[in-house]
């Protein structure tokens, strides 16, 4: 394991010391050091948006925060969920009097120290509405989608919830186009090579070569099948696929798209699978309205890809096209 | 009447920290087979801060217990970090107010726990997780308690249902948490936090048993 690490205990310690640094001008640290918030939380009249989860998937979580999106991030361990503390700060740097919204992944640690964090939040009066991502097809069967975990879908519903906020929506219209995005979104993920947490020191999990998992989690979680590496148009056919029978969008509909490496995976490599993946969506009749490409959502170093489709409507169209400022490129 | 002190009984939650600590590696290698690899380094983290509390102040079962439960709420996220932290802080609630613990309230202590954890979690026996250890080791504890078993008896119930809950989840298929995605491939491995329940509800046990010990002496 050749990485770029002082200490493996301290790795997110350090990595949110650099990523703070890095771009003052729009986060800072907040008093609880696993907390990001933006510069400008809160703002007074405005719904707070939040979210958090592991570390391990940057520029995911905290590259979110900023003008028009995310108020504040809860930062946890190396794929742990952070600590109900930590979404309870967060919660607080976001709170402008209006509630807030906390929108994440359907993990089980996520949903446990969320719903704490509720509790806690209640006692001072501060409002926590939830939506919880469960974009991830291959995670769950289409007759269990409340099983199915989140992934980069995220994205896109921090976008549209995170503008609709600063428009000055209620908390419950905020939630609502949250939910409203996220139900949109269909994820795949594809990985090709294993990740590494350094305090463990060897991979989590193996992915024999020549072979790669069609429905991979971000953690590594066990994908839908195991198969032979095939050329990028194939691959790019089957993640195109599987995300648009789950969907079943009538012909005419606008998407979003959104292709985001692993971690480990050349740039180059994403913009040849987004060579097919158009072909196939604009083959189903569908337009794509905007294409997000490069590194959105990683896990660690795993080599790989995950693909996202959103279908639009007028109102997610124009959320989805408002200007950000967030480290992450948008 | 079988009962001990609440008053320094504190130490007890320091020996639960140190079979934790001591166990760090094991834990960490069964959560390596079909988990991430970090139960061992979360708990022992977790219970090294809480005792490094509660060391030397003279606390009572109930601090200690909330010592622990907040230690574990708001600095160890995960799973484990709200699971125990809750089990904890409801043991403190329950006996916080019962200057001797005795048989009756030790049994609303373990329960309440219980309900503290499903409040949260959506994990029912048989899906391999902590509560396969802390559901039939409550059960046994009560029922050795109805059959007019005494205190220390009903003690060692609770250990030897423990452990066997423990070793039930190895035949088991997770069915949530981080190795409920390896469904079949789960089967053949213990589960770390079942296993840590088992350790932690043992170090209870004997803990209890000892200043059952002690205080019966002392009467006589």
């Amino acid at each position: 394991m050749q990485r770029f690490i002082n200490n493996p205990d301290e790795v997110v310690e350090d990595t949110v010391k650099g990523f703070v640094k890095a771009h003052a001008d729009l986060v800072r640290l907040a008093s609880n050091p696993r907390v990001i918030a933006a510069r400008h939380a809160p703002v007074d009249g405005k719904v707070g948006v939040i979210t958090g989860g592991g570390s391990g998937h940057e520029p995911a979580f905290i590259g979110y925060t900023g003008r028009n999106m995310l108020d504040a991030v809860a930062v946890g361990e190396l794929f742990s969920s952070p600590t109900a503390k930590s979404f309870l700060d967060a919660a607080r740097e976001a709170n402008g009097g209006k509630g807030v919204v906390c929108l994440y992944g359907n993990y089980a640690g996520d949903n446990m120290n969320v719903k704490m964090a509720i509790k806690l939040a209640a006692k001072e009066d501060i409002t926590i509405a939830t939506v919880v991502a469960n974009d991830d097809v291959c995670s769950a069967g289409p007759d269990e989608r409340e099983k199915r975990r989140g992934v980069a879908g995220e994205i896109f519903m921090w976008k549209c919830a995170g503008a609709l906020a600063a428009e000055g929506a209620s908390l419950e219209a905020v939630q609502a186009v949250a939910q409203r995005a996220i139900d949109n979104c269909r994820s795949i993920g594809v990985g090709l090579g294993p990740c590494t947490l350094p305090a463990v020191g060897h991979p989590n999990f193996l992915i024999e070569p020549g072979t790669m998992e069609v429905g991979i989690g971000h953690h590594g979680e066990p994908g839908v099948r195991v198969e032979p590496l095939k050329p990028a148009a194939e691959i790019a056919r089957d993640m195109a696929k599987i995300v648009l029978d789950d969907h079943d969008l009538a012909a005419g509909t606008e998407v979003a798209v959104l292709v985001s490496g692993l971690g480990a995976t050349p740039a180059n490599e994403l913009y040849i699978l987004n060579d097919t993946i158009e072909q196939e969506i604009t083959g189903r009749g569908l337009t794509i309205h905007k294409t997000y490409i490069g590194n959105y959502f990683t896990s660690l170093e795993m080599v790989g890809a995950t693909l996202t489709v959103m279908a639009l409507d007028a109102e997610l169209k124009r959320l989805l096209d408002v200007d950000v400022d967030c480290p992450a490129r948008l | 009447m079988q009962q001990f002190e609440n008053a320094s009984a504190g130490d007890i939650v320091l020996s639960i920290a140190d079979r934790i600590i001591e166990n760090r590696a094991y834990l960490s290698e069964i959560d390596g087979k079909i988990g991430d690899g970090d139960h061992g380094v979360n708990m022992a983290k977790g219970f090294g801060m809480a005792a490094d509390r509660i060391r030397g102040n003279d606390m009572s079962l109930a601090t200690a217990l909330d010592t622990l439960g907040t230690v574990l709420m708001t600095e160890i996220g995960g799973s484990m970090g709200p699971l125990y932290g809750v089990m904890f802080t409801q043991f403190a609630e329950t006996i916080e107010k019962s200057p001797a613990i005795d048989v009756r309230t030790f049994s609303a202590m373990l329960s309440n726990g219980l309900d503290g954890i499903q409040s949260i979690g959506s994990a029912k026996v048989g899906d391999k997780t902590l509560l396969d250890t802390l559901v039939p080791a409550i059960e046994a504890f009560d029922a050795a308690n109805a059959d007019g078993k005494s205190f220390p008896d009903a003690l060692d119930a609770l250990v030897v249902a423990a452990e066997k809950g423990r070793d039930s989840t190895r035949d088991l298929v997770a069915k949530v948490g981080r190795a409920s995605r390896l469904g079949e491939r789960s089967v053949g491995v213990l589960d770390a936090g079942a296993t840590s329940c088992a350790l932690i509800l043992k170090a209870l046990a004997l803990g209890a048993k000892q200043k059952l010990l002690m205080s019966a002496t002392a009467g006589r």
